[in-house]
């Protein structure tokens, strides 16, 4: 609840009278967009915008890059927060899902390069250099596994579903690692980068702002999603799914479609990575990417809408800037996750923006 | 027999060696309170949980109105018109109360797959969870978390998340437990409003409120229904006094 904006509470405190407009009555207030939380956020989000910007017209190409790299990851961790955090999902193995749309991209590019067709049974599917092509193809696929794998571990809670969440993306991993076609272990090379049609994504900046507007994207999505019956629905799954059924809601159905929506976001991170590496590996798929992308969750605060966007911020600054000093960074890492789990069980954004509000 | 809204018919359930629910019969009516009573280990949470859908029964059948429930899932007999409040409050604490009641009124208006529209001005659902509300006398505190209510307001509240579910039929499982006096006579005023619209199966440990409200009266001992009738029948009944009232010198 508000701790720091004044409360705004109109529905009436004591007995609502008849000349009281039923909106008034039945509205519960709107929030200013320039409280502390607000300001927190656009600060957040234009200081990832600008510098990035500001860093391609001084030259430092790197920057832009790291950049690229940040937003991904906090699109990535989006998605994994929509499980998570809004679902009570806890799932450890959505890097299946961001290598899945990673190997899209680099087995799509390493058909159009070889001008060689991806199957020729029962139909005949080619290679594409299209980033379009390649994030429609990556949504639909990982969207597909996203069904499979929660039609089946939804039917289990707890720690059982974050181990067989877990076991499903080891066994996509060792399947990667294993399948010589596209690399194996050593993963495979995209030699040139997937294209749009009116934009050359080769360029850094160019390529920042796409990744930029996904993320933007998914954070929309994700909180007009929560706002929605859906959404409602989705909450009550999460603190209450005795009370949602009872209501008349079957909370499987609900968590699944979330699943389902989260591995898609997440699986279009993994497919802008790859074209930002020019590279994809099994790594992107093992179970350690699964736990980064929960630190960074965690680390921003669990159910947050900027929390994903801040952790992710985090993460890779401590890699990056850390990383540079010592290769025992993630020592650091630990101390730094102990702290705010142990002090700021919200997060760096409820530590930051103060705690979430609900209705 | 159109006047009956919910009929069990002769429910059996039996953990390994313990007959649960031996053979229980009962039915309610339209326009009555009909309680159940018994004392603790008689079997009416088994009972109650083969009405409301999280427990199978053995053999026998439940009926809402003219419709088989027996095999239907808890989401579905709501659906159908089974509204129930929980012994233990069961309400999604950090919500507003709107919220909590909001649930059954988009359960029954349609699927949940709407991404787009933002529940906070929806007026489809805000009106009926509102009205769901004013009739528990609640709508002062329809945007005030659930954690911040008393525990008498909690159960209001429980109440009215199952009259958003336009109910044929509520079971009320103790609602009175915990209150206080005065809570408890205000509960069962309203319950008792209640009833010309909505027959209500009671589960209540409370005899004074039990013999002030119930049309009808179930005695269950043992799995099985040993009388059943007014409460000037069971207060006399003299199986009643030995079993469950404790009275051996009837």
């Amino acid at each position: 609840m508000t701790n720091n904006t004044p409360t705004t509470n109109n529905a009436s405190p004591g007995h609502s009278t008849a000349q009281e407009s039923t909106s008034a009555r039945l509205e519960n207030r709107a929030d200013s967009h320039f409280d502390r939380k607000g300001i927190v956020q656009i600060a957040l989000l234009g200081l990832l915008l600008l510098v990035p910007v500001a860093a391609y017209f001084l030259g430092h190409i790197y920057y832009v890059n790291l950049a690229s790299r940040i937003t991904i990851i906090a699109m990535a961790a989006v998605g994994l927060n929509l499980a998570i955090g809004y679902g009570g999902m806890v799932s450890f193995g959505h890097a299946a899902y961001f290598g899945l749309g990673g190997y899209v991209a680099g087995i799509s590019a390493y058909h159009a390069f070889d001008f060689t067709p991806f199957m020729t049974w029962p139909f005949t599917v080619p290679g594409s250099d299209s980033l379009l092509v390649v994030w429609l193809a990556a949504a639909v696929l990982c969207g597909l596994l996203a069904l499979a794998i929660g039609a089946i571990s939804l039917r289990t809670t707890g720690v059982y579903f974050i181990m067989i969440t877990l076991a499903f993306a080891q066994m996509i991993y060792y399947f990667a690692n294993s399948w010589p076609t596209y690399g194996g272990e050593d993963g495979l090379p995209i030699y040139l980068r997937n294209g749009l049609p009116w934009l050359d994504t080769n360029n850094a900046l160019n390529y920042f702002l796409i990744c930029f507007a996904g993320l933007v994207l998914a954070m929309a999505i994700t909180s007009r999603l929560m706002k929605s019956r859906f959404g409602a629905a989705l909450t009550m799954a999460r603190l209450n799914d005795v009370r949602l059924a009872t209501a008349g809601i079957s909370p499987y159905p609900i968590r699944l479609m979330a699943f389902v929506i989260s591995a898609v976001i997440t699986g279009l991170a993994g497919a802008l990575y790859a074209d930002l590496n020019g590279f994809v590996s099994p790594t992107s798929l093992s179970w350690h990417f699964s736990g980064e992308l929960m630190v960074i969750v965690i680390l921003g605060g669990v159910g947050r809408l900027y929390g994903p966007l801040a952790g992710a911020v985090l993460f890779v600054m401590m890699e990056t800037l850390l990383g540079g000093i010592t290769q025992y960074w993630q020592l650091f890492l630990g101390l730094v996750l102990l702290g705010v789990v142990l002090f700021a069980k919200h997060g760096v954004m409820g530590w930051l923006a103060g705690r979430e509000r609900n209705e | 027999m159109s006047d009956v809204v919910l009929s069990l018919q002769k429910l059996h359930k039996r953990f390994g060696a313990l007959q649960a629910t031996n053979d229980v019969s009962l039915d309610l009516q339209q326009g009555e309170i009909h309680a159940l009573i018994g004392p603790n280990g008689a079997g009416k949470s088994t009972l109650i949980g083969q009405i409301a859908g999280n427990i199978r029964p053995d053999e026998g059948r439940v009926f809402l109105a003219d419709t088989e429930i027996t095999g239907m899932s808890i989401a579905q007999r709501a659906r159908l018109g089974l509204g129930r409040s929980f012994q233990v409050s069961s309400l999604a604490e950090p919500l507003s109360v709107m919220r909590n009641v909001m649930m059954g009124v988009q359960a029954l208006q349609s699927h949940s797959f709407r991404f787009w529209k933002p529940v906070a001005r929806d007026q489809q659902l805000l009106e009926p969870a509102y009205e769901a509300l004013e009739r528990m006398q609640l709508s002062h505190r329809a945007w005030t978390p659930v954690f911040e209510l008393s525990h008498g307001e909690r159960r209001q509240v429980e109440v009215a998340c199952a009259l958003a579910l336009k109910p044929r039929a509520l079971l009320l499982d103790e609602p009175m437990a915990g209150l206080g006096p005065e809570g408890t006579a205000k509960l069962t005023e309203l319950l008792e409003a209640l009833k010309r619209e909505v027959p209500i199966l009671l589960i209540e440990h409370d005899m004074e409120a039990v013999f002030r409200l119930a049309d009808r009266i179930s005695v269950l001992v043992s799995g099985s229904v040993i009388a059943q009738g007014d409460s000037q029948t069971i207060r006399q009944d003299p199986h009643v006094r030995e079993a469950y009232l404790g009275d051996s010198d009837a």
